[in-house]
Order: C-alpha cells, then structure tokens, then sequence
C-alpha cells in the first residue's frame, strides 16, 4: 500500500494542510463505514482548527460525534469501538489537553495490542494541534511529541506540508494500530493566525496516496551541515538554509516526517555525508526528540561527526506568554543558523 | 424475573469454579515466597488480587449474556472471567507468565483478555469504563445485538472516568451495564470513608435506572440484573447496578488486612457454602449430584494448573512482539 504521490495523470492543487487532511479523511469515511469522528466542537464547528469542517453535513452525527468535555471518556470509549471493530478518529485540538486523558492513551489504548498478545486490535487514529508562537503560553502551547513517543504502541506522524498532511492521514487511517497525526498549529493553515506558511501549502493530488511510516524527506540538499527537524522546525531550517546559502554555506534540511517509527536510516545517511548536525526542534529539549536523534548517531556511528552536534529546542521552560520571552524560548531560523556556524566553527 | 434450576446450577457451577481456581492460585503462589515474602518470586509472580467472596456478582450478571456480548472486568477478574467461559488453561496459563498464556504472558493476572468471548481487563480503576462503553457504541453503530458490561469496584466510582463514561453512554442511550461491585473497600479506604452518594444513586443524575442488590446473593442478583440487561438490551440506554459483596481476603495475596476490625471479619459470610446449602434445601440438586458437580469442577481446575505448569514460559525476545499489529 506504501507510495509516494503518483507522478502522472490526475489534478492537483494548492491546498492547506487542513484541507488535505481532511481530504484524507473524507475519502476513507467514504469508503468505509466503521470510520468516525470523534471530539469536541467538531460536528456543527468543524473542529478547532477546522479539520472537519462540512463532514457532519455529508456524514451525519453518527459519525461525526460532538462530545461533552469528556476526553478520558470519550477516548476511552473510541478505544472500546476500535477493539471491536469500529475505526474510530479521534480529535483532540492542543495536545495540552492530553493531560487529562493520558491515562487512557498509555495505559489502555497504546497497550491493548501487546498486553492482550494481539487478540484486540486499536485501529484508532487521533488528531492533535501542537506547538506555540502566538502568545497562548504554557498550557496551550506545548509540542509534548517527545512525551508521546516515549510510550511504546503509538505511531506518530508530525507532516510539514500538505502533501505529507494527506498522505500520512490516508497511511494512518489503514493501519490497525493506535496512531497520532499531529499537526503545528502554526502550519495548519488556519484562518486565525495570520497568513499560511507558504513551504506548508502544498501541491496535493487529489487522488489518494499514500507515505509510508519512517520515512524521512530531504527537503533540500547540502554537503557541509544537516538540519534536522520536523513539522515548523522544517520551516525554520529551509529559511536557516537559504541565509547559511547566502553565506557560502550548503545545508541539508531533514524531515523526520514520523517520529515513531523514525528514519535513524536516513539521519545517518545525512549526517555521514555532511559531518555535522543541528536537530531542531519546538518541544522540551530533555529527553526529547532532539536527544533520540543524536543518540542515534551515537550509537551507529559517532566517529560520523566531525564536530559537537547542537540542538536548538525549548530550553526546559513552560512556554512563556509575554512575546520577548516566547520568542526567546522557542526556535527559529536565525537560532538555527547561529547554531550551524557555532558547529561549523567548532 | 427468577432463575430455573438450571440456571442456578450454572451459577453454583461457576462461583465454584471461581473459588477453586482461587484456591490453586492461592496455594500456588506461596510457592517460593517463603519464608521470605518476595512478590516477584515463585511460579506465580506479581501482585495476585483474588476474588474471595465475590463470585456471586460474577455470574449473577455473566448468567444473562450472550456470545453477542462484551464484558470487562477491572484489576479483580478471576470471578467474571470464568463466569464469562474465558478459557480456563489458557488464563491459568497467563498467571503463570507462560507461552499458551491468553496473551503469551504479556497480561498477567490483571489483564486477562480473550477475544473469543469479547473478555477484556483494565488493571487500572475505572479505565474500562470507557472500552466498556466503547464496545456498546460499536454495537449500536454497526447495528449488531449484544450490550457490553463494565465491572468496577465502589473505589472506581470516585474517579472522573466513571462520570464521563456513564453521562455520554446515558447521553448516546449504549447498551451498556455498568455494574458495581461493592465489596466496601477500596484497598484500605471503605465506601463510608471515600463515597457521599453512591454509585446507583449517581444513576438519577444520567436519568438511566439505578439498582443496590444487598446481600451477595446470586439469585436477587440473577433478579435485579435481569432487569438491567434487558433496559440495556431494548435500546434504552444505560443501568446502573450496584452489587453487596464480601471481600474475605486482603486486597492482594500479602495483604493481611489489618485495618479491619476482628468483629466485622468474624460477621463476614461466605456465599458459596450459603448458595449450596440453598439448592440442596430446595431439591434443586440432590448430594449425589452435587458431589458430582464439585468433583467436576475440581478436576477443571486441576487440569488447568496442570496444564498452566507444564506450559513452556515464552522466549525472552518474545517480549518484542505484538507491540504494533
């Protein structure tokens, strides 16, 4: 089932990640009737951040299911439909919001699979915005990606256009596992935060394909410093890219694309190539994504480096609200250039 | 509605079942914890929350359900499992951590999971509330029969999943059955202590029917869930059963108990030798079959332990597998 887009026949337009997603979602809804959605403000609203609007229209409230505030419940019982036999989507709009319902993440929906040796399945995928940069501080704000990948029994995906956004929505909703599609909020495309990203926007097939789980995108290529990163940071090391260019710098930028699985194979081709790393990323830095990363060059390969790696990520503060600190706790392009120089020079 | 004979006998039959499988596991599990009480030595490893005194609950409802149904029981499962037909050898087999385990030893005592009769565990308090609920909207939505039940114990009723699960299945009218076991304590900390209103009264505020069954007894049980799965089962939506019960041992094997007072033990009735004595006043068996019946069971479970120990634990990188489907 694993393909990229196809290259030939069949339209394509500009599309936001929003909207291809839901895209994605719309075109399995329609193909098979055990998908539905559920979560709060999604029927008559559309969703938070817009990913389902006009489906209660073509779906019904069946299947486009608005809860109470209630995310314990409601994704505990999401998990119930999944194991028998349902495929159930569901919406969680700021991963800050897993704070009251992690229990049933963890402890049941990630861990059905294995402690029931396979008999009960969890196809059940789940929507959630992340990430901060306008002033909606420490508890709407989070990335918390790194704290999700550290339970094992989820799949991640984090897209940073469109394309990806379908495509990984389309490879979420067929597989018979617990998987989370996250999206930055900032990237989102969403009517409330000023104009979209362009790099986010993307050229999107209108027929139905698929990106496999693991693996990564080169955005860019370069042979003197690899940008790694995922959903904005990717956003961030392309602008990094292009000032690092106007100094005679080449940088690569990669895409994790999927945190779980991640492309360690991919991080190493890099890395191999251009002998130096910097690994963006929004979320908290200790223990997160960024140290999976260089753990992983560690222990394939460290003499891979020609100097320290650096990482640009949340210095292990909450996310602040007032906008000098925000921007000084949160990464950006100049960050990431300044870090590339840093293990350039060093 | 009451119970037929034969229905009663089942019921004797698998509260039996239940109290003699637990009687194995007990003797089984001091094996190797002497005279030095480590929980995680001997064959049967890990914490062991057993089911004394409890049975009633179990087949006073699981005597209702079909193979059309769901059940989940919580990190206290022996008795529903068994009164659920959750094979015997095979979960024998998971407490013992071994290979032909449910789940190749993955679960263990607290999670019991066999999908053949729609059987799951949460060892978590009043996590399966929401599956449970879950099960019954999948039935609903597919438009398939059968109804799902969650057992929860008084303790579970406090936590926020309790009240969420049970306002959305009231406000979704799921076929489900949440059914309380009051065995007045959690852990430590009695229903008294933890509980203003309890849980069958809670009922009123999801306008679903709510019912307290006193006296651990299997046939009043039999009466008032026959009630609750039929509201359930003619699409009306939830019910809340709240079931009396004992807990005659501690809360795990090792627990001995101490906070509760020698009179309030010593006034502690065990239902099984009461339900007995009843079906052979009331001529629903005679000795003879009884005996029968008993030598039965005994040999079920026998063949169980025997078939849990002579199984081959799993291959250490075992422990790899089944993480994704």
């Amino acid at each position: 089932m694993a393909q990229e887009a196809p290259s030939s026949g069949g339209s394509s337009r500009t599309l936001t990640m929003a909207r291809a997603g839901r895209e994605a979602v719309i075109a399995e809804m329609r193909k098979d009737p055990n998908i539905f959605v559920i979560g709060e403000d999604i029927a008559k609203l559309g969703g938070v951040f817009g990913t389902t609007v006009g489906m209660a229209d073509e779906f019904g409230a069946q299947r486009v299911v608005d809860t109470p505030i209630s995310e314990t419940g409601f994704i505990g019982i999401a998990t119930g439909a999944a194991m028998a036999g349902m495929r159930p989507i569901v919406e969680i709009a700021f991963v800050d919001f897993i704070g009251v319902c992690f229990n049933a993440i963890f402890n049941f929906a990630a861990k059905t699979h294995y402690m029931s040796g396979g008999q009960f399945k969890v196809p059940m995928t789940m929507m959630i915005g992340y990430g901060g940069g306008y002033n909606d501080a420490a508890q709407h704000s989070q990335c918390l990606i790194g704290t999700l990948a550290h339970v094992p029994g989820i799949r991640i995906v984090t897209p940073a256009d469109a394309h990806d956004a379908k495509g990984l929505m389309h490879t979420c909703l067929r597989d018979d596992n617990l998987t989370i599609w996250m999206v930055h909020k900032a990237i989102w495309g969403l009517g409330w935060l000023g104009t979209a990203i362009k790099t986010a926007m993307a050229t999107v097939p209108e027929e139905e394909y698929t990106i496999p789980f693991g693996k990564a995108r080169i955005w860019r290529e370069g042979t003197d410093v690899t940008l790694v990163g995922y959903g904005i940071t990717v956003h961030h090391s392309l602008q990094a890219a292009e000032k690092l260019a106007a100094e005679g710098i080449s940088a690569e930028v990669l895409d994790l694309r999927t945190i779980v699985p991640m492309d360690r194979d991919a991080i190493m081709k890099s890395v191999t190539k251009t002998g130096r790393v910097v690994v963006a990323d929004e979320d908290y830095m200790n223990c997160g994504v960024t140290a999976e990363v260089l753990a992983t060059i560690a222990e394939r390969n460290p003499k891979a480096l020609k100097a320290p790696a650096v990482r640009v990520a949340n210095p292990d503060v909450p996310v602040p609200f007032s906008r000098p600190m925000e921007n000084f706790a949160l990464p950006d392009a100049d960050k990431i250039v300044a870090a590339a120089i840093a293990t350039l020079k060093s | 509605m009451k119970p037929t004979p034969q229905q009663r006998i089942w019921m004797y039959e698998a509260m039996l079942k239940s109290r003699r499988f637990d009687d194995a596991v007990f003797q089984a599990y001091w094996e190797g914890k002497k005279p030095v009480f480590h929980m995680g030595k001997g064959p049967l490893p890990g914490e062991m929350h057993q089911s004394f005194g409890q049975e009633p609950t179990a087949v006073g409802i699981c005597v209702h359900l079909g193979p059309d149904d769901a059940v989940g029981a919580g990190h206290r499962p022996h008795h529903v499992a068994i009164a659920r037909g959750v094979n015997l050898e095979r979960m024998a087999a998971e407490l013992f951590g071994k290979k032909t385990g449910l789940s190749g030893g993955r679960g263990g005592h607290m999670h019991l999971y066999d999908n053949s009769v729609n059987f799951f565990c949460s060892g978590i308090i009043a996590e399966g509330m929401g599956p449970g609920a879950g099960m019954a909207l999948a039935r609903k939505m597919q438009k398939k029969p059968g109804i799902a039940v969650a057992y929860n114990g008084d303790g579970a009723v406090n936590q926020g999943a309790f009240h969420e699960v049970m306002n959305m299945a009231a406000l979704w009218k799921l076929p489900f059955v949440c059914v309380i076991e009051d065995n007045k304590y959690a852990v430590s900390v009695t229903t008294q202590e933890s509980t203003v209103v309890p849980a069958w009264k809670r009922a009123a505020g999801y306008d679903c029917p709510g019912e307290y069954v006193k006296g651990n007894d299997p046939d009043l049980i039999f009466e008032a869930a026959a009630r609750a799965v039929q509201h359930a089962r003619d699409g009306k939506g939830p019910a809340i059963l709240e079931l009396e019960t004992e807990r005659l041992h501690g809360h795990f094997i090792g627990d001995s108990a101490g906070y509760r007072s020698k009179d309030e033990v010593a006034a502690q009735k065990d239902p099984i030798p009461l339900y007995r004595k009843r079906l052979l006043d009331e001529k629903v068996l005679t000795t003879t079959a009884m005996e029968a019946l008993e030598a039965k069971v005994q040999q079920e479970v026998d063949a169980a332990m025997k078939f849990a120990r002579d199984s081959e634990y799993p291959a250490p990188n075992e422990a790899l597998q089944r993480v994704f489907a």
